[in-house]
């Protein structure tokens, strides 16, 4: 796809830049020409929605950092202050902390969209794993963010998060005490917590460009997982994905505006507005909605893992569960390699599609199963459904590839736009439809 | 260039590994204070000094909070009730277990005849679950001494795990009992 340039500078002013540093060029030819599949739906909006998401966390963050005091016996109050006192601080620290949710909405569409399509295929692997990478950085971020305004979730989220590292055999007690910069989170933890919390967007913002990069090497992949063949199978990126990316930027903006000004604290915990306190833990403590998968997931391994007929302790149950935890992220990793079809589109893999949608249930119940408390039916249910998260990844992508029948693809995508859906094909499309690309959305 | 034999090392050889061990001593002595600097800090761990609390106010059933070392430690008196019920526990109903005497403190330091008649009801304990650091919430049914509301890991009234995903007993704190009243956390003393 990163084809031969066809810019050419059409001014004085262009040409002198052209041939110094050609970034016009690059901007032409990455944003402009870049030839797209025609038949991209909705869910490939996604992509440039986060873009935008990120700017705009790392503009409001810029801002409000600017009110924010990271020392423990000031933090609350600066940020309360800031939502009082500062002329539109309420909206900046709203759109931020709203906006932290809505990015994880937008990424969540954007990876079940991977997994639908299959776009974490080869040759796209490289492409999978950087997303991957910017889904953990955006994790790292969005907890170290919520720890700032200091109020009981921000506490005690962190002091269960970073316990996760006291799980590690020998060392983790040591690495537990160097992650807080003390014996329990206190000021020094968040000030380290703020220091990174301003660095990594900006790492995000890197293996983005990476992202990117690659994407345009190996092009886009499309509802029908046929790659793209000939000319009439795309069009430009510009007007099509430019005009239908900020539609959907535009729809998406709505909806996160309407939770900005009437919502502002739909998605948070009213527990965050008690200042943080050392001494109490909140009677029913959950972190954000987008790690409460993770969380169930977590609290499942509620057992020690011994050898069999035993009693020696192989791995207990706090390491257990972090590993669970850890594992559940870090599966996604494999992908590429544990789903053996060579159909990418469950469009046509009927029996994918099946598991797919259960999968999307599943994960979202395992969500649900995060915010209970821990007793009763939950626990049961809770196990129930992480090992449905990592039977999915571990048994069912494999051994669908090998078992499954997939049904006809189209030849080519035009053939699929222009209504060859029965696979047959192999002739050309009319030439009468593709010759006038601009009729067809 | 050439002056070297067959078979040995030039001195441009030797300036290459010269020159590696040098930026393998170069990069660990940058790496190092940038990872030292994570660790607590003097004036944190200075601040571990032993505290000294008043018990007297303590009566059976109740139980204070002190914090060491910016941590939270229960100190809790055990009603008879509770007593009784860990005197009747199975050993199998815990998961790291030890006898409930090693875990039970009697007031008055060494020498001190006044401690004699005090029976052990006192529990001292890290309040900070051993599974991800919640403060565990004080409940009284008998055995069951404490449930963590984070992930509902259950320990009984002398801090042993019996339930949940807590891999340990919450951990005892050097202590020892100044006099009758006064408890010290943060040093070590004799334990009845």
């Amino acid at each position: 796809m990163s084809g031969h340039s066809t810019y050419t500078p059409k001014t004085k002013f262009g040409k002198f830049w052209d041939d110094r540093l050609p970034i016009y060029r690059l901007v032409h030819d990455s944003f402009v020409t870049f030839p797209i599949p025609r038949n991209l739906n909705s869910f490939y909006t996604f992509g440039g929605i986060l873009m935008i998401m990120l700017v705009s966390q790392i503009i409001t963050g810029i801002v409000i950092a600017m009110h924010y005091v990271p020392e423990a016996s000031m933090a609350f109050n600066s940020v309360q202050d800031m939502r009082r006192d500062v002329a539109y601080g309420h909206t900046l620290q709203t759109w931020h902390a709203v906006g932290a949710s809505f990015f994880f909405i937008a990424v969540y569409i954007h990876i079940f969209r991977g997994l639908y399509y299959g776009s974490y295929k080869a040759p796209r692997e490289i492409l999978w794993i950087l997303g991957v990478i910017i889904y953990l950085l955006m994790m790292a971020t969005a907890f170290m963010g919520y720890v700032l305004p200091w109020g009981q979730m921000s506490y005690w989220g962190a002091q269960v998060i970073t316990s996760f590292f006291s799980a590690i055999p020998l060392i983790g007690q040591t690495l537990h005490e160097y992650l807080l910069g003390g014996y329990a989170v206190g000021n020094a933890t968040l000030n380290r917590f703020f220091s990174l919390h301003y660095l990594l967007p900006f790492m995000i913002l890197g293996i983005v460009i990476l992202h990117v990069w690659t994407l345009h090497v190996t092009g886009q992949t499309n509802p029908t997982g046929v790659e793209v063949k000939s000319k009439q199978d795309v069009v430009p990126f510009t007007p099509y994905a430019t005009i239908k990316d900020a539609f959907a930027m535009v729809v998406f903006m709505i909806v996160m505006c309407y939770f900005v000004f009437f919502l502002p604290d739909y998605l948070g915990h009213a527990d965050n507005y008690i200042p943080a306190d050392p001494l109490k833990t909140p009677a029913h403590i959950v972190p954000e909605w987008y790690f409460l998968p993770f969380y169930a997931v977590l609290r499942a391994v509620d057992f020690n893992i011994m050898i069999p007929f035993t009693d020696v302790v192989l791995i207990d149950s706090k390491l257990g569960g972090v590993l669970a935890m850890f594992g559940a992220i870090a599966i996604l990793f494999f992908v590429p390699w544990l789903d053996t079809s060579d159909v990418r589109s469950a469009n046509y893999r009927p029996l994918y599609k099946i598991f797919f949608w259960l999968f999307v249930a599943n994960s979202v119940f395992l969500g649900y199963l995060g915010s209970r408390p821990a007793e009763g039916i939950w626990i049961p249910l809770t196990k129930a459904s992480t090992f449905w998260y990592f039977f999915h990844f571990i048994v069912i992508m494999p051994a669908l590839g090998w078992f499954e029948k997939p049904k006809p693809r189209p030849a080519s995508i035009a053939d699929s736009v222009f209504g060859k859906e029965d696979g047959s094909a192999g002739a050309a499309a009319p030439s009468g439809a593709t010759a006038a690309p601009e009729t067809k959305g | 260039m050439s002056d070297a034999k067959e078979g040995e090392g030039t001195r441009r050889d030797f300036l290459y590994l010269a020159t590696g061990a040098a930026g393998v001593v170069a990069v660990g002595g940058i790496a190092w204070p940038l990872l030292e600097q994570l660790a607590p800090n003097a004036r944190e761990v200075a601040a571990g000094a032993p505290v000294e609390v008043d018990v007297s106010a303590v009566e059976p059933g109740m139980q204070i909070t002190v914090l060491w070392r910016s941590k939270p430690y229960f100190v809790r008196r055990l009603t008879s009730e509770e007593l009784e019920a860990i005197e009747g526990a199975e050993q199998g109903a815990f998961r790291d277990y030890v006898s409930a005497e090693t875990r039970l403190a009697v007031p008055g330091s060494e020498g001190d005849d006044s401690a004699e008649a005090a029976p052990a009801e006192w529990t001292i304990v890290a309040a900070n679950c051993t599974h991800l650091g919640c403060v565990p919430t004080k409940v009284e049914t008998g055995l069951e001494g404490w449930v963590c509301p984070c992930h509902g890991s259950i320990f009984d009234a002398v801090g042993r795990v019996m339930k949940g995903p807590a891999p340990t007993n919450l951990p005892l704190p050097p202590y020892n009992f100044a006099s009758v009243n006064r408890l010290v956390i943060g040093e070590e003393g004799s334990r009845a």
